[in-house]
């Protein structure tokens, strides 16, 4: 009796994440389709954005999330795999000791001192190199890049761990220096862990919100260079939030909706290609 | 003519370029908290730390702020960690897989993908308008309990899948059920495992922003009860930050904030090792 009941408790409560994932999905989309399809899906899919006039476009922020994602990537990835790959194969366990937490540490930094960094030292510096305001998609990449480090040094660390050592030592035989090998025998062995981790880290740079309010400059149009300034679907969310009500309330609502949708699609595909290893 | 790079030197080319990489990580890194307490570490004192907000963060110190953010992460622990644990006890001691399993993990690892903004519209939306409960730490406190809900599933699995099988069957040999076992052995040897697991929660809490700000509000007022709005540190650090009100103000909040941060990795750290070096 007592068993049963504390199995049938501890059930319960294990569905507590899929039910919060649930009510999140429910919630949101509750607020935010009944006003894409009143307003049209033409009206929703436009760039202009007025939503106290009925103007609901959302065209230039997607684009502005995506130039920013996208930046991210770039400098994000190929710093966070040669990380990975230094950690994992070249260092001595003794370094990948001290070495792992403190770039697991780069996670714990609240992402409003990484806007406050951006701001205060790489705005200004972007300005007086470049030119323009300083708050712009280039300022916005270099930020986020460094916020999805940990994301992908972590798991790109773990999947090439993961890689069996007489893959190795099979290369090595065969005359093959470690370069050759983790390019030619890790990558390939390892490649559905590093692409998690690069669709992770494009789901953190997409959904990250504060750090990109304080460095994006958050100008309502599709910017033309990196050095423009650029505003995301998730700093539309938070700067009206605050203030708006009735259809610009739901509104952002769609935003939300917009950004959940994306984000579970990445979600999925990195839970899929990373079950499949 | 090609130009043909020898695989050694290849190496040697490789080796310096990730090597440098993983230097400016870990310069970024030692120079975003370094630059932080160089500006930050004059302004605290115990009176910054203990007296009022005045004039909107411009005098005056971060009391109602430390009180809001313990109080908003207090919630968010109570509500997530007999969650989080019992989800994890669920998967590691119950399910052999199968559908129930699969259901449940994935719940985990979406709602860790989540990003924070949309689980400040869902708290907005759900515990500040829908319930009733307003601005407030209930509110802040719900919301951030279902964010870092995944993070003590997650680690609470590690640390329960862990314990040694044999615990389990000396203890069932003796006579034990299930549960009791579970209580007294499981629990208790996952311990340092699980604790890590609610530290990391509390980090992402008190580091967190977008999700509290629009379900926990900013008032800089003494919280009288649980249903009274607050503002945490991070959210007052944003405020000074954003609206320029005070850059000194602004650099001693964050230089509390990267001291919890850097406290709380260093505490989940050491339990972690510690418990690793034991089991595994």
């Amino acid at each position: 009796m007592k068993e049963k009941v504390s199995e049938k408790f501890l059930l319960i409560i294990s569905f507590s994440a899929i039910v919060s994932l649930l009510l999140i999905t429910i919630f949101i989309f509750a607020q935010g389709f009944p006003l894409i399809f009143k307003a049209g899906l033409k009206n929703f899919f436009s760039t202009h954005w007025a939503p106290t006039k009925g103007h609901f476009g959302i065209v230039s922020m997607i684009i502005g999330s995506l130039f920013v994602t996208l930046g991210a990537l770039i400098v994000g990835v190929p710093l966070g795999l040669a990380c990975a790959v230094f950690l994992a194969e070249f260092s001595p366990p003794t370094i990948q000791k001290v070495l792992k937490p403190i770039i697991e540490l780069l996670a714990g930094i609240p992402s409003v001192v990484y806007g406050f960094i951006g701001i205060v030292i790489l705005v200004p510096l972007v300005r007086n190199l470049f030119g323009g305001s300083g708050f712009s998609v280039l300022t916005s990449a270099l930020v986020l890049g460094i916020m999805i480090l940990p994301t992908i040094v972590s798991i790109s660390y773990d999947s090439l761990v993961a890689v069996p050592q007489t893959y190795r030592e099979g290369s090595y035989a065969l005359g093959a220096t470690k370069w050759q090998t983790v390019l030619m025998v890790l990558f390939p062995s390892a490649r559905s862990g590093i692409i998690a981790a690069i669709i992770l880290g494009m789901g953190r740079a997409i959904g990250e919100t504060m750090a990109v309010i304080m460095i994006a400059g958050n100008a309502l149009k599709i910017p033309h260079s990196i050095l423009d300034p650029v505003r995301t679907i998730t700093s539309t969310i938070a700067l009206e939030l605050g203030y708006s009500s009735g259809d610009h309330r739901l509104a952002l609502f769609a935003c939300g909706s917009i950004l959940f949708i994306i984000i579970i699609i990445l979600n999925i595909i990195a839970i899929r290609i990373g079950n499949r290893e | 003519m090609t130009f043909r790079i020898g695989p050694r030197t290849s190496q040697i080319i490789a080796y310096t370029f990730l090597l440098a990489c993983t230097i400016i990580v870990i310069a970024i890194l030692l120079f975003i908290i370094g630059f932080i307490f160089k500006n930050g570490f004059g302004k605290l004192s115990w009176n910054f730390l203990t007296e009022n907000t005045k004039a909107m963060g411009k005098e005056g110190g971060i009391f109602p702020s430390i009180i809001g953010t313990l109080l908003v992460t207090f919630v968010a622990i109570i509500i997530a960690a007999p969650l989080g644990i019992g989800s994890a006890l669920y998967l590691t001691e119950y399910t052999k897989g199968g559908w129930i399993r699969r259901i449940i993990s994935f719940g985990a690892d979406c709602l860790a993908g989540v990003p924070s903004i949309i689980f400040g519209l869902f708290g907005f939306i759900f515990f500040v308008i829908t319930l009733k409960l307003g601005w407030s730490i209930l509110s802040g406190g719900l919301t951030l309990a279902v964010m870092i809900l995944p993070t003590i599933i997650r680690t609470s699995e590690e640390a329960i899948k862990a314990v040694p099988r044999a615990y389990r069957e000396i203890s069932y040999s003796l006579g034990v059920g299930k549960i009791d076992t579970i209580i007294r052995i499981v629990l208790p040897t996952a311990f340092p495992g699980i604790a890590t697991g609610i530290i990391l929660g509390i980090g992402r809490a008190v580091s967190e922003t977008a999700a509290v700000i629009f379900t926990a509000g900013s008032s800089l007022n003494i919280p009288t009860s649980l249903l009274s709005s607050t503002r945490t540190l991070a959210v007052h650090f944003y405020i000074l930050a954003r609206e320029g009100i005070s850059m000194p103000n602004a650099y001693g909040t964050a230089t509390v904030l990267i001291i919890i941060i850097l406290l709380i990795n260093f505490i989940a750290y050491r339990l972690m090792h510690r418990f690793i070096a034991r089991y595994y």
